[in-house]
């Protein structure tokens, strides 16, 4: 007779006492070379952390640095392992917990297409002027609207355009900074 | 000054200049260049090994018995992914390691090419760090940025993947000169206020425990001192981990014992009720804390280590110290000192003697015969007949690397070569290798099973090739024992698979490769076998058959707490000592 398979309970590593989830939002700066990106979101993969948004650019190109603005969720220890984990890339400079910090702006850039004919039209430009989005493809039955804001203001205008004709959305992942005039 | 040569060239000027002399390797042809520099120079002695697993494990051997980085070279695709299984080893143990590996020319790289593998994005998580060098203006910062990676901070492997074209084209070299590096920088120093707390905390403790590991063997010989020093002047008691056996003398009466799944009563019973753990340079693995949650619950810890991420990763601790062992136990030592400190001797006595009430449990003992060879028997000969000899110890993995660890006892750090993290079945007998040419004068013994032998066998051939004088000392039990344990314990006593079948006669395996066997089944011919062993001076293998059911005890179960030990007393229990939740853990 077989055994029957034991309970899927979580091995050694205890349990994890069920401490509260948060969202968190990372500023990493890096070294930009080849692979720099894989080994950051290997990193994720591999330890099995969530990445919520990730976005990546060039922001000093004398210096080869770029910012890696990363939104992961877990929980407090968690977080700190994931700070802890990334600094350890050897190619990383520096690695700030803008969440910890507080009161750091985030912003968001999505570019969403709205199909459709006469109300819906009307409609769907009566909306973007009260979110203050731009208009920056238009045909006669379509409009790309490009909108700049948090995610939550994007997400809601998204979901006001969705019985309009949403047609799809392409959004570019949060940037983040610290207010104030320091550095990360 | 720089000079122009081809990258291979700047391979060996390179290593040369970081001080090497020896490499572990295996020639193809995409590190062709390579080893035509190689040929064409004396300062740096290749061993060819006869599989690349084993160059890697030979590299480690080499890197923990010298405190010194390894340096293997091997070629592109296959290659490479045969040093996969021992990068991650030396990932896990934090063996500084540089791996030179071939790859296909830049322009053929993403074709499929012959022999042509993804090596960074392979061993991207099985390394500390890794480099691609597209052109041979970058070669001479690479290399030397790879051995300063692999030795600061946290050591480990560092891999340099070099494209056959890169080996062949004319650069300018330029020596180790600035090894700071741009975005690296490990702390070194720990924080003084914080030193100055610990100090108070231990000399306030009632039941204090020192809990160190393979960070203080990482951080060097002077570590080792300082802990000697740090140690004797609180009185307190030292446990270690398998990684940090040796740091602290085993003969000293202020030695628990290893502690951990297989470690010693005493050990782990006062971990368990101590109100003060140091943790140094260990990083409370699973095979140490057992249950998280009833992990030494009445103490406040301090841990010391050079990593960040190892502090509050698994064990949420009262005191972080981030620093190198051996510049925090400086200032330790010396703060104790100038603060006059000292630990309350009443508090203490009583502590001890709990700790003895331990100790009289006698955990380790087993039941002696004079039929068959007790395989703790045949450790604790092992450990007498070598004792007062310059001998280094490495083991494969099994029931018998865990009585090694209870039974052979470590003065000095550094004579100690396990693989602790990954498990490594086949490590011992390369790591032999590796220290042995390291040490080419001292005894250098690899403890090893049935099984796990047979997993690097063919570096016998090397050893022979080489003159290497090392012993294969195997605890034939006829099963890959530790499975068989664990089937006892947990599966209902079903050997799926555990039975070492159709076994080759170890003597003439021995003998076909050039080497001395030898085969010891009795008792009372045990000692002569093994005085036979260290006195051939050639590699020698001894066949040493043993007790075939014996269990390694003591041991906590998994998902058990620290004082919830299966002893040999009470080895009855076995079968009905793991729950159903137990059962799932590794
Ligand atoms: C079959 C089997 C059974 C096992 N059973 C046991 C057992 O019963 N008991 C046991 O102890 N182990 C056991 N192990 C080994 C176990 O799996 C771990 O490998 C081991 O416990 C880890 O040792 P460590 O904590 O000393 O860490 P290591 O892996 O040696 O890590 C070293 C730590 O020190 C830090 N460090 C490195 N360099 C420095 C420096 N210069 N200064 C300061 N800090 C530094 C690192 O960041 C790291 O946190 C077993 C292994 C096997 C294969
Ligand atoms: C490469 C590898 N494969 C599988 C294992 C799982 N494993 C751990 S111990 C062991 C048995 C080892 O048998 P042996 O070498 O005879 O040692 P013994 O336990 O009998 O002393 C096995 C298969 C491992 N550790 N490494
Ligand atoms: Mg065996």
């Amino acid at each position: 007779m077989m055994n029957a398979p034991a309970a899927p309970l979580s091995p050694y590593s205890s349990a994890p006492v069920a401490s509260k989830i948060e969202v968190h939002t990372l500023s990493v700066l890096v070294d930009n070379e080849p692979g720099v990106l894989a080994r950051v979101v290997g990193l994720f993969s591999g330890r099995g952390y969530n990445i919520e948004s990730l976005t990546v650019a060039e922001v000093a190109h004398a210096e080869h640095l770029s910012r890696i603005t990363i939104v992961t969720s877990g929980t407090p220890e968690m977080i700190e392992q994931i700070v802890h984990q990334l600094e350890r890339l050897i190619p990383i400079h520096r690695v700030t917990d803008l969440t910890l910090r507080g009161g750091s702006i985030e912003r968001e850039l999505a570019m969403i297409k709205v199909a459709g004919r006469g109300e819906d039209r009307v409609e769907a430009m009566r909306l973007a002027e009260a979110f203050r989005a731009r208009v920056v493809d238009a045909t006669i039955e379509s409009f790309v609207f490009e909108l700049t804001g948090n995610a939550g203001k994007i997400d809601q205008f998204v979901d006001l355009m969705r019985p309009i004709g949403l047609v799809e959305v392409s959004r570019t992942g949060i940037a983040a900074m610290t207010r104030g005039p320091d550095a990360i | 000054m720089s000079e122009t040569m081809t990258g291979a060239q700047m391979v060996v000027e390179a290593l040369k200049d970081q001080g090497v002399d020896t490499i572990f390797g295996y020639p193809g042809g995409a590190v062709l260049p390579i080893y035509d520099a190689l040929f064409q120079q004396n300062a740096i002695r290749h061993v060819l090994v006869r599989h690349e697993q084993g160059a890697v494990h030979a590299a480690e051997g080499y890197a923990r018995s010298t405190g010194r980085a390894g340096v293997v070279l091997v070629t592109s695709g296959p290659g490479a992914t045969n040093a996969v299984t021992g990068l991650t080893d030396a990932m896990l143990d934090s063996i500084p390691l540089v791996c030179i590996t071939g790859q296909v020319p830049t322009h053929l790289i993403g074709s499929d090419a012959f022999q042509e593998c993804d090596t960074v994005g392979i061993t991207r998580h099985c390394t500390k760090h890794n480099y691609l060098v597209r052109q041979v203006e970058d070669l001479p910062r690479i290399l030397h940025e790879a051995f300063y990676v692999a030795q600061h901070g946290r050591p480990g492997p560092v891999v340099i993947d070099i494209p056959k074209d890169v080996q062949f084209a004319l650069g300018a070299y330029a020596g180790p000169a600035n090894i700071e590096h741009k975005t690296y920088k490990p702390a070194f120093k720990g924080d003084l206020a914080r030193i100055d707390e610990a100090l108070s905390w231990i000399a306030a403790a009632k039941r204090p425990i020192f809990y160190t590991g393979g960070g203080v063997i990482n951080s060097g010989p002077e570590a080792a001192a300082l802990l000697r020093e740090l140690v004797n002047m609180t009185g307190a008691p030292i446990t270690s981990t398998l990684m940090g056996l040796g740091a602290y003398p085993a003969s000293s009466p202020q030695w628990l014992g290893m502690l951990g799944m297989h470690g010693t009563y005493e050990a782990n019973n006062a971990m368990h009720d101590c109100d003060l753990m140091i943790a140094i340079g260990a990083r409370f693995d699973d095979r140490i804390t057992g249950r998280i949650d009833a992990f030494s619950p009445g103490s406040r810890k301090i841990h010391i280590d050079i990593d960040p991420s190892s502090i509050n990763k698994i064990v949420k601790v009262d005191l972080g110290i981030v620093g190198d062992c051996t510049q925090v136990l400086r200032d330790m030592v010396a703060r104790w000192k100038e603060r006059k400190l000292s630990c309350d001797p009443a508090a203490l006595e009583k502590w001890w003697r709990e700790i003895d009430h331990w100790r009289a449990r006698k955990s380790l003992a087993y039941r002696p015969s004079n039929e068959v060879i007790k395989p703790q028997h045949a450790i604790q000969r092992l450990y007498e007949l070598t004792r007062a000899r310059d001998t280094y110890i490495s083991t494969e993995v099994g029931q018998h690397q865990m009585w090694a660890a209870q039974h052979y006892h470590f003065e000095e750090p550094n004579r100690w070569m396990t693989s602790g993290g990954l498990g490594t079945m086949g490590y011992g007998l390369p790591a032999a290798i590796g220290a042995q040419m390291a040490h080419p004068d001292s005894l250098v013994i690899d403890i090893a099973g049935e099984a796990s032998i047979l997993m690097n066998i063919q570096e016998l051939s090397t050893a022979v090739q080489f003159r290497l004088p090392v012993k294969i000392f195997i605890l034939n039990n006829q099963y890959m024992g530790m499975v068989r344990q664990w089937q006892e314990l947990l599966h209902g006593g079903r050997y799926s698979q555990s039975y070492s079948e159709a076994l080759p006669d170890f003597v003439k395996l021995a003998e076909a490769y050039g080497c001395h066997g030898i085969r010891c089944a009795d008792p009372a011919s045990l000692d002569a076998a093994i005085l036979e062993m260290i006195d051939t001076p050639k590699p020698v293998l001894l066949d040493c058959i043993v007790d075939r059911e014996e269990n390694c005890l003591p041991m906590i179960p998994s998902g058990k707490a620290h004082n919830e030990m299966i002893l040999p007393d009470n080895e009855t229990d076995l079968a009905t000592a793991v729950d159903a939740a137990g059962k799932i853990l590794v």
